[in-house]
């Protein structure tokens, strides 16, 4: 059955996109993930333009974490002071990433930035991942000991703020520095950042790990919501038929891999997500250095 | 004193020998939620008044021409061991789709000049902007490539069926990815390669229904259209997962 897709100008068969939508919504059940990152290249791949990729991309990562974040509201495992702060800053970052993102359409190196984000990103999250996890699971059996405050430079700065869900105490700026830069990322990637996020907000700012997920879904929520916006005013390129069409395959398998996930040990898990986000920054760095088949390339210049 | 004025009023027409009458099967395309290509018919007859002319046959082209848009072919190199987009030639304007089907090869059948004159093959409807760049060619080239494999360019020799020297008729498929507007239909007679009748016709592509109403909002309201579109996300997450809890109790 093939679906014309009204902004992206396109006619595509509604099972693949689907299906698409399905797999994507599986893995990130699974992983506890929005998926974004997976999503985008995977557009683009079955031609979507990239603009309409990333846009799309960011309006299916609202409707996906909009279903985690009510669960984990329920949960009572959202710190809505610390998600205030990251969504904030994600709003600097996600205009600062829309306003790079068009200066590197007209330059006709958008896609180049766009595959370098991600192969950077990607590659840098997927190996520390890895590699953590590796670890994790050789030392295992043995006790861990989790220090409560690790005073760092994270605690010498001005503007402290107490965020009581997480029991922390710290200055404002090291979480808008976190928040802007997966609001960046968001705006160019067409991504939520959670891949980003999570890993800053154990490390980085030190936040109790039962906290961490729902609030970087608050910040998801609303980041890419505002994404989503920022392109459909600026680029129009927003492509509602086929979010639609991503979102109704994306939670059914969001639901089905959510079940397999909690089979699954949480080290294993973390493996097999790190070693998926290698194999799409593996992919995306090979098609930049490979020679393409085509050298050269045709784009329609917006009046 | 009639016929003296009826016979001057002929000699001011055009010398024509052989005129085209033609129609098309369709004058509109409407791009729906199911679009996928369309398939148009092009037929027609050389009407004459007088006895076939002795001398090289007749010969048909039809060209078929989408709304012109600016492009900028761009070209890849490899710096630091990466593929860059480096070089690009920009292009003024160039059709979005264009058909050239004939009764054999365009260069047996249209002289240099008259294709110069009447811009009947694909080359001659790519108008170039900016300076010339020395490998301008190759870009032109590839412009063409990539254009016939998404199926916007096609260029097919013997695609117009000629019937006893009268009647023709060809086949021509509008790809999935048309550009909403007029497609101009232009249907020429060249006998030893001069062009002797031409004559011009329109079908109108446009987006209907949902496609429309869809399209025009995000173009006309885009913050309506931005906010729908998240409504439409939180609804469908939201509601998923109530479904799916209760499906469970």
């Amino acid at each position: 059955m093939q679906f014309y897709l009204p902004i992206a100008g396109i006619s595509v068969n509604a099972f693949v996109l689907l299906g698409l939508g399905g797999i994507v919504g599986f893995l990130s059940g699974m992983f506890g993930v929005g998926g974004g990152f997976l999503i985008t290249p995977l557009l683009i791949l079955i031609g979507v333009p990239s603009g309409v990729a990333v846009a799309t991309g960011a309006n299916q990562v609202v409707a996906s974490s909009i279903s985690g974040v009510l669960a984990q509201f329920k949960r009572r495992a959202v710190d809505m002071p610390m998600g205030a702060v990251l969504t904030g800053g994600g709003l600097l970052g996600s205009t600062f990433g829309g306003w790079v993102f068009n200066v590197m359409s007209k330059l006709g190196q958008i896609d180049l930035f766009v595959q370098l984000s991600y192969v950077l990103f990607l590659g840098l999250v997927g190996g520390l991942m890895l590699i953590e996890s590796l670890r994790a699971l050789r030392r295992s059996d043995k006790a861990k000991v989790r220090r409560a405050h690790v005073h760092s430079w994270v605690h010498r700065m001005p503007f402290k703020m107490k965020f009581r869900t997480s029991g922390l105490y710290i200055s404002v700026i090291p979480p808008l520095i976190v928040g802007a830069m997966v609001g960046f990322l968001s705006a160019i990637m067409g991504v939520g950042g959670g891949f980003v996020m999570v890993p800053a907000m154990i490390y980085l700012l030190g936040m109790p790990t039962k906290v961490v997920v729902g609030t970087s879904l608050l910040q998801i929520t609303f980041v890419t919501a505002y994404t989503t916006l920022v392109h459909a005013v600026t680029h129009h390129t927003v492509d509602m038929m086929l979010a639609l069409l991503l979102i109704i395959g994306g939670v059914v398998g969001a639901q089905v891999g959510a079940k397999v996930g909690v089979r699954l040990k949480a080290e294993q898990l973390r493996i097999l997500l790190s070693l998926m986000v290698l194999l799409v920054a593996g992919k995306i760095a090979f098609d930049l250095l490979v020679t393409p088949a085509e050298l050269f390339s045709v784009a329609v210049v917006k009046p | 004193m009639i016929r003296v004025l009826l016979a001057l009023f002929l000699l001011t027409l055009p010398l024509r020998a052989e005129e085209i009458v033609s129609g098309v099967s369709q004058t509109g395309v409407a791009i729906t939620t199911s679009f996928d290509g369309a398939a148009i018919l092009i037929y027609g007859a050389a009407i004459r008044d007088q006895p076939t002319p002795e001398g090289p046959l007749m010969e048909v082209i039809i060209t078929v021409e989408g709304p012109d848009t600016p492009l900028v072919i761009r070209k890849k190199e490899r710096v630091a061991g990466i593929w860059i987009n480096r070089g690009a030639v920009e292009i003024a304007s160039a059709p979005s789709y264009y058909a050239v089907a004939a009764t054999g090869e365009l260069s047996d059948i249209l002289k240099p000049s008259e294709d110069v004159k009447y811009k009947i093959s694909v080359t001659q409807t790519i108008r170039v902007s900016g300076a010339a760049v020395a490998d301008q060619a190759d870009y032109l080239a590839a412009l063409q490539r990539i254009k016939a494999a998404s199926g916007s360019y096609k260029l097919g020799r013997d695609t117009v069926l000629l019937l006893r020297q009268a009647l023709f008729r060809t086949d021509v498929t509008l790809p999935a990815n048309l550009i909403e507007g007029t497609y101009k239909v232009r249907i020429f007679l060249t006998r030893g390669g001069q062009v002797i009748d031409l004559q011009n016709s329109q079908i109108e592509v446009h987006k209907t229904g949902l496609e429309r109403a869809l399209y025009n909002l995000a173009m006309d309201r885009p913050l309506t259209y931005g906010v729908l579109s998240l409504a439409m996300a939180m609804l469908a997450g939201w509601g998923a997962s109530e479904l799916f809890r209760r499906l469970r109790l």
